[in-house]
């Protein structure tokens, strides 16, 4: 076997001391340091973009919690234009109430002075209308024609005997 | 038919001799400069285009990278950046060697035992250099095994002296045994193919499987050399 054959032994190992040698020299100075320059940038991209979305994620988380303060604060202010808008209306109701009352109170009491004033006057004008009927009246069954103010009283004296 | 063992042979293209030693540039050397052409052009040109998704070819650069990265983090430990250069050059010299032997008419320097014993010394030696440099002589207790009671010190550390000093044989001897015995095997069975004419469609079925099983071998050979170095170097490091 040419394996075992020493005749060639110097020279294999002589190249292969001077091939390793600058493969390793190769290696180090100018493959590996490539390669891991390009996964170390990859590596740093991807956590790059993970920083990124975390931060992003916070930021929207914010513009979350910042929308429901507003939301929250414009349903507060809502509830409350609401509650002095029915106060309003109520105040209002209840005075518009005390004025139509005061109105209607009013309206009551001149009636009823109206009413007093024709009573009267209605009164009155029965008085007249019995002293005239009694005094026509007299007259007819009569043939006595009496004084209107003798008849008067007479109504006078009646009505208050009627009475 | 040829001789099986032919395709071993070594034939000087550049005769060479430096004070009466033989430097002659051979095939061999021939495919160890080919092999370290291909490694570094396939390595820097793959990743010339730095593509943050990488393509095929950047996706298998990156791939042996961070192979032989994760082995010796697995197996070395963090210790073990230092000779992470190393343990690649290895990786790839010894990969490249035994797949470029798979194309016909090539050399397969992998297949001398004199190549794969002189990276099994360069692993030993460095390995037991840095052992030695990081623990002084207490690396000498490698060779007694911790809490085994000191009468038995007389079995035990010639048994562990000898296990040591065969790393670089069986590491050699497995690289070489594997590739020659394989390549011989194709050879034979390509010899079988033509002398058996229209019959040879057997031996040619039979190569076929074993043509994917040599590229399968090839690549594990390459992994278990760098893996068993990045035991050894474990070994130093942290001791047993």
């Amino acid at each position: 076997m040419p394996q075992f054959d020493p005749t060639f032994f110097s020279t294999q190992l002589f190249w292969l001391f001077v091939t390793f040698t600058l493969l390793y020299v190769l290696m180090s100075t100018l493959a590996m340091p490539k390669i891991g320059a390009v996964l170390e940038e990859r590596q740093r991209k991807i956590d790059d973009n993970l920083d990124k979305a975390a931060q992003l994620k916070a930021e929207a988380e914010t513009a979350i919690a910042l929308y429901e303060k507003a939301l929250a604060e414009s349903r507060a202010q809502a509830q409350a234009i609401l509650r002095s808008a029915g106060d309003e209306m109520t105040k209002q109701a209840e005075e518009r109430q005390k004025l139509l009352g005061e109105r209607l109170a009013q309206q009551v009491k001149a009636g009823e002075a109206r009413i007093n004033a024709a009573k009267e006057q209605a009164l009155t004008h029965v008085r007249d209308i019995a002293t005239e009927a009694a005094k026509t009246a007299a007259a007819k069954l009569t043939g006595v024609t009496h004084e209107d103010a003798t008849v008067a009283q007479a109504v006078a004296a009646a009505l208050e005997e009627g009475h | 038919m040829a001789n099986p063992v032919e395709q071993f042979k070594i034939q000087p293209l550049v005769p060479l001799e430096v004070g009466g030693v033989n430097l002659s540039f051979t095939n061999s050397a021939l495919f160890m400069v080919v092999s370290i052409v291909l490694v570094t052009a396939f390595l820097t040109l793959s990743v010339r285009g730095r593509a943050l998704v990488p393509g095929r070819w950047q996706s298998l650069a990156e791939i042996f990278y961070e192979f032989v990265a994760n082995m010796i983090r697995d197996n070395v430990g963090s210790e073990g950046r230092k000779y992470f250069p190393f343990i690649f050059s290895l990786f790839m010299f010894v990969l490249f060697g035994n797949l470029l032997g798979m194309i016909p008419y090539t050399f397969t320097y992998t297949s001398h035992i004199i190549v794969t014993f002189g990276l099994a010394v360069v692993v030993f030696v460095g390995v037991t250099i840095i052992g030695f440099a990081r623990h002084g002589f207490g690396y000498l207790r490698m060779f007694f095994p911790h809490g085994a009671p000191l009468a038995t010190a007389v079995i035990l550390v010639p048994i562990e002296l000898i296990s040591y000093c065969s790393r670089p044989f069986s590491l050699a001897i497995r690289l070489f045994a594997n590739m020659t015995v394989g390549h011989i095997i194709l050879k034979v069975m390509a010899g079988f193919v033509v002398a058996l004419g229209v019959f040879g469609i057997v031996p040619m079925a039979f190569l076929g499987g074993v043509t994917i099983l040599e590229f399968g071998i090839a690549v594990l050979q390459a992994y278990v050399f760098a893996i068993l170095s990045c035991i050894y170097l474990h070994d130093a490091i942290h001791m047993h």
